[in-house]
């Protein structure tokens, strides 16, 4: 591994891991206990519109992706704000037609095809240091702003109604939650790929679920273990010769059914602080 | 008579093109008591969500304290009918009771000393301040019910809605739930809702029939026309031993 670090994709590569990981915690967090995987879902599919449309134009990769997958979710708010029960299917639909635009716009594209796969599966190996200031800047943004309505965002996530009750600003921060999925999708991308984004949002949160007692807490385990799981795949990659985001996605994976058959036997259920008083459950 | 802190007005509302309540008229007195039943569907929740402010009617007017119900969220106590919902959320006791302190545009600042203290007089209020630590999804029923009502008083509300509030509670804790409500409504005005006619205890002061019209009763007791017309069918009254008789006597048409 020492060896490894000495190589500058090598570095690049882990510094990218850890601030995704960082950022995916804190979104994922708010993504789980939101229910809103499905909607994080189409976020990142339908950013491959945006990958085809920075290949068309020509601009580069985080400005175009990170515009269409914006403009994406401000349509996934619309249609969830306006038709809740409709949501799923019209988030299904803008799911496939972000990735159906993506593809024919890159078949529009002429001359020399990147190589699609990378932007499938992620390309940690290939950050180039000028993206990494990109990224540490859009989650240093991402972290700032959930620390700010740090307690509007939970009293959203629990009960929104009364949350609107208590004049929080509920449409604001659901449409705020929805954008910086999106931005984070864009960053998580450069990882595991736009097909992998919803593993590493999910795996961690899921499994920090179980053993935090707070918001905050579950936000800095699920930072945690996505570092864990990132660098823990990054390595097996490296010594085994593999995709590294599939790599990394396995790794959480197997973190995950571990934690459930910890869970199985009892251990993993968060325990309160203070003894249990007063009837039993 | 006190001044009136809740005045429905010709409010009308539909839901996707279904009348759900028809000009409605109710004004609700300072100190008041107000138990709101009627079959279920009748549109109970819908009229306490307008005068929460949660919904807008079609027609006619809502007024809380002479204002807009958004407008008086901050004298407004809220207690909903779902106290179950996500249950796994990784949140304690505490920090729930702590989102009725919450105030429109606060941003970076954590809840301050006064917004603790207060949290722990509404839990010590409703005997729950030992379970303050615990995760929400690990109280039993009543408790977490009284943790809801700690969370809507709180900000010290001036009235109090309460969402068919005895459905997590079993029957042995129920007359020590109806005390502590009537203690609260020395000082708070209260407007329940319940299909349950069990909650016309003592201590309530009046009542109304809501199933798409509304009939109000000046009085805690609940009268036959009033049934009749709010179930659409005769119903029959039956008072379960209760110490004082909350119905009032009624004729029934087939000794005529």
């Amino acid at each position: 591994m020492i060896e490894a670090l000495q190589l500058e994709f090598m570095r690049n590569a882990l510094v990218a891991g850890i601030l995704v990981s960082l950022v995916c915690g804190v979104i994922g967090t708010l993504v789980v206990v939101n229910r809103i995987v499905f909607l994080a879902g189409g976020i990142a599919h339908a950013a491959y519109g945006g990958i085809g449309l920075a290949f068309f134009m020509d601009w580069p990769f985080v400005a175009g992706t990170t515009s269409f997958s914006l403009l994406a979710a401000a349509a996934m708010a619309a249609v969830t704000l306006k038709a809740k029960h409709r949501a799923d299917a019209m988030v299904g639909v803008i799911w496939a037609v972000g990735m159906a635009a993506g593809v024919i716009l890159l078949d529009l594209t002429p001359g020399y095809h990147v190589d699609l796969m990378s932007y499938l599966f992620g390309s940690i190996l290939a950050v180039p240091a000028s993206d990494l200031w990109q990224m540490g800047a859009i989650g240093a943004g991402v972290i700032l702003v959930v620390a700010w309505y740090y307690n509007d965002l939970l009293a959203m996530s629990y009960d929104d109604e009364f949350a609107r009750l208590r004049n929080v600003p509920v449409t604001f921060l659901y449409c705020l939650l929805l954008g910086m999925i999106a931005v984070t999708v864009v960053m998580i991308i450069r990882v595991v790929g736009l097909i992998l984004v919803i593993a590493l949002l999910t795996i961690p949160p899921f499994i920090a679920e179980k053993f935090t007692g707070s918001l905050r807490s579950m936000m800095v385990a699920s930072s945690a273990l996505s570092c864990l799981f990132t660098l823990t795949g990054l390595w097996l990659s490296y010594l085994l010769n593999l995709t590294s985001g599939a790599t990394i996605i396995l790794v959480a994976a197997a973190g995950f059914l571990l934690a459930h058959i910890w869970g199985r036997r009892g251990g993993a259920v968060h325990r309160d602080r203070i003894p249990a008083t007063g009837p039993s459950e | 008579m006190a001044e009136t802190i809740i005045d429905v007005s010709g409010v009308w509302f539909s839901f996707n093109g279904q009348p759900v309540l028809q000009d409605v008229e109710l004004k609700v007195p300072r100190g008041d008591f107000l138990v709101i039943i009627g079959p279920n569907g009748g549109g109970k929740t819908t009229l306490l969500k307008l005068m929460l402010g949660l919904l807008e009617p079609t027609r006619g007017t809502v007024r809380v304290f002479d204002r807009a119900p958004q407008k008086a969220a901050h004298r407004i106590g809220y207690v909903p009918q779902n106290v179950h919902v996500n249950k796994t959320f990784p949140v304690s006791v505490l920090d729930v009771v702590l989102m009725g302190r919450l105030r429109a545009g606060k941003g970076w600042s954590r809840h301050n000393p006064q917004d603790r203290l207060a949290a722990q007089a509404a839990l010590e209020q409703l005997g729950v301040w030992e379970v303050r630590s615990r995760r929400i999804g690990n109280l039993s029923g009543g408790q977490l019910q009284r943790v809801f009502i700690a969370r809507a008083l709180v900000s010290k509300p001036d009235v109090l809605f309460l969402d068919e509030a005895m459905a997590s509670i079993d029957a042995q804790s129920r007359g020590e739930f109806y005390k502590s409500l009537a203690d609260l409504n020395r000082t708070v005005t209260i407007v329940a809702v319940s299909h349950d006619m069990m909650i016309l205890s003592s201590h309530v002061k009046s009542v109304a029939c809501v199933n798409r019209d509304l009939h109000y009763h000046g009085s805690g007791e609940i009268t036959q026309e009033m049934l009749d017309a709010a179930y659409r069918c005769p119903v029959d009254l039956v008072a379960h031993g209760v110490p004082h008789r909350v119905l009032c006597q009624h004729e029934d048409p087939r000794d005529d």
